[in-house]
């Protein structure tokens, strides 16, 4: 399948890839890990006039703890973050995510920033960086702003950014003691999207939850935070009645449809499921086991 | 737009479209045809070449994006007309019935052992679990794999 013809650019700083943009506008995309964009134009579900291709762009992949943060440089590839011995050890609900996207060899270019942008609910990332309560950097003409993933999937394929802005580096703020996480998919094959996937992340003080986020994958039009389901946990003991209980709220505020994946009710049951499994793992995280 | 990519130690160059896809470089314009084009969907990786080392999808990367840096093919395996321990272990290990996805299989598994000199069963079938066997030949391809690990690099 061939795409449609498009004029190529290939800046080798931020600034002159925000000038391409300003300069092509709603005509131009980035083309970061391509591994999401490049199969919808050989499909020619998207044939943008211009690509900028962020690859040469020298500073935009890291993964690094400062200020209170884990930063993720937007163009870090998933078999890094996979690969990464401070993400597993500190964060294991992104190696839990960055292990089940897509395949090995598909990870080897596909970035963590391509995708949030992509904004596809069926994506990965998002549903962990919504437990975590990360946030995104913007640049733009006018330079940084930082924008909080639960402002930033706007429908589907859809995002907060601006047209001339990029999306530069991933903010996760550092867990509390006695916290943990955990990312469960459940998908046909190895490569396929998620039938539903299910990320936690809590922060348990002795046995009380003190902090509680869950996010749900490929269940909605957009990535889901499960508010009901956080909120039933914060303040009350770590067991398995309140684990069923926020678990029975995230299943109810799932919005799946049928399709070739499973119907409806089977997909709603599986974030049911998968809520329980992946709060009891966070939940043994916590605690300081695996 | 003019490229030059470094394939398998040569440099080579071209004059090609922004849309030219890597795998059709490597085919048709430099006429490389070891490099297998499957599902064309970035799902079975018999088009799995190296690109700076790592193994990549090339029906799913422009060729402009390979614009100055490593690609590595199936053609690149055999030095001084000696095979690659990969390509002995497939010979010797039956790694192949109808042969399709044989260069990709074998450039996944000559990454694995680059970086992980003594796999697991567990860590090559993972590390081959992008690349697709219609034969189902996956039990020889992993013994290929296994039997390429206990032999020194070239």
């Amino acid at each position: 399948m061939i795409p449609a013809s498009f004029e190529y650019s290939s800046p080798s700083t931020l600034a002159e890839a925000i000038a391409l943009l300003q300069q092509h506008g709603e005509d131009a995309k980035i083309l970061a890990g391509g591994q999401s964009l490049i199969p919808l134009m050989k499909l020619r579900m998207a044939a943008p006039k211009h690509l900028i291709d962020i690859n040469g762009i020298g500073d935009l992949s890291y993964i690094r703890e400062s200020g209170g943060y884990l930063t993720i440089g937007a163009l870090t590839r998933e078999s890094d973050v996979d690969g990464s011995q401070l993400i597993r050890d500190k964060y294991p609900i992104l190696s839990d995510t960055a292990g089940v996207i897509a395949d090995p060899i598909v990870r080897n270019m596909a970035t963590v920033g391509g995708n949030l942008a992509h904004a596809d609910p069926a994506n990965d990332h998002p549903a962990t960086m919504l437990a975590l309560g990360a946030e995104v950097v913007a640049t733009g003409p006018g330079g940084q702003r930082t924008i909080a993933l639960t402002d930033f999937f706007t429908g589907l394929f859809t995002t907060a950014l601006n047209a001339d802005e990029i999306l530069t580096e991933i903010r996760i703020p550092t867990p509390a003691a006695g916290s943990g996480g955990a990312y469960l998919k459940v998908e046909r094959k190895v490569g396929d999207f998620a039938t539903a996937g299910v990320a936690a992340q809590v922060t348990l003080d002795g046995d009380t939850v003190r902090g509680a986020g869950i996010g749900l994958t490929n269940v909605g039009p957009m990535p889901i935070k499960a508010t009901r389901a956080e909120q039933a946990l914060v303040g009350k003991p770590a067991n398995d009645a309140n684990i069923k209980e926020a678990a029975r709220l995230a299943a109810e505020d799932s919005e799946p449809s049928d399709d070739l994946r499973g119907s409806a009710d089977y997909k709603r049951s599986l974030v049911r499921v998968l809520t329980t499994r992946a709060l009891r793992q966070a939940i043994s995280r916590a605690r300081g086991g695996h | 737009m003019k490229i030059s990519v470094n394939v398998n130690g040569t440099p080579r160059e071209a004059d090609v479209e922004p849309r030219l896809l890597l795998v059709h470089f490597i085919r048709e314009v430099l006429n490389m045809t070891g490099t297998h084009i499957g599902c064309d969907t970035t799902s079975c990786g018999a088009c799995t070449v190296l690109l700076d080392g790592r193994p990549v999808k090339s029906c799913t990367v422009f060729a402009v994006m390979a614009n100055g840096r490593d690609v590595m093919t199936v053609e690149g395996l055999e030095k001084d007309g000696k095979l690659d321990r990969i390509q002995d272990g497939f010979h010797e290990e039956h790694g192949l019935q109808c042969g399709f996805c044989t260069p990709g299989m074998m450039m996944t598994g000559y990454s694995l052992l680059k970086n992980n000199p003594s796999p697991s069963e567990a860590d090559i079938r993972w590390a081959i679990s992008g690349n697709l066997c219609r034969c189902t030949g996956y039990v020889n391809i992993v013994k290929s794999i296994q039997h390429a690990s206990q032999k020194p690099a070239q």
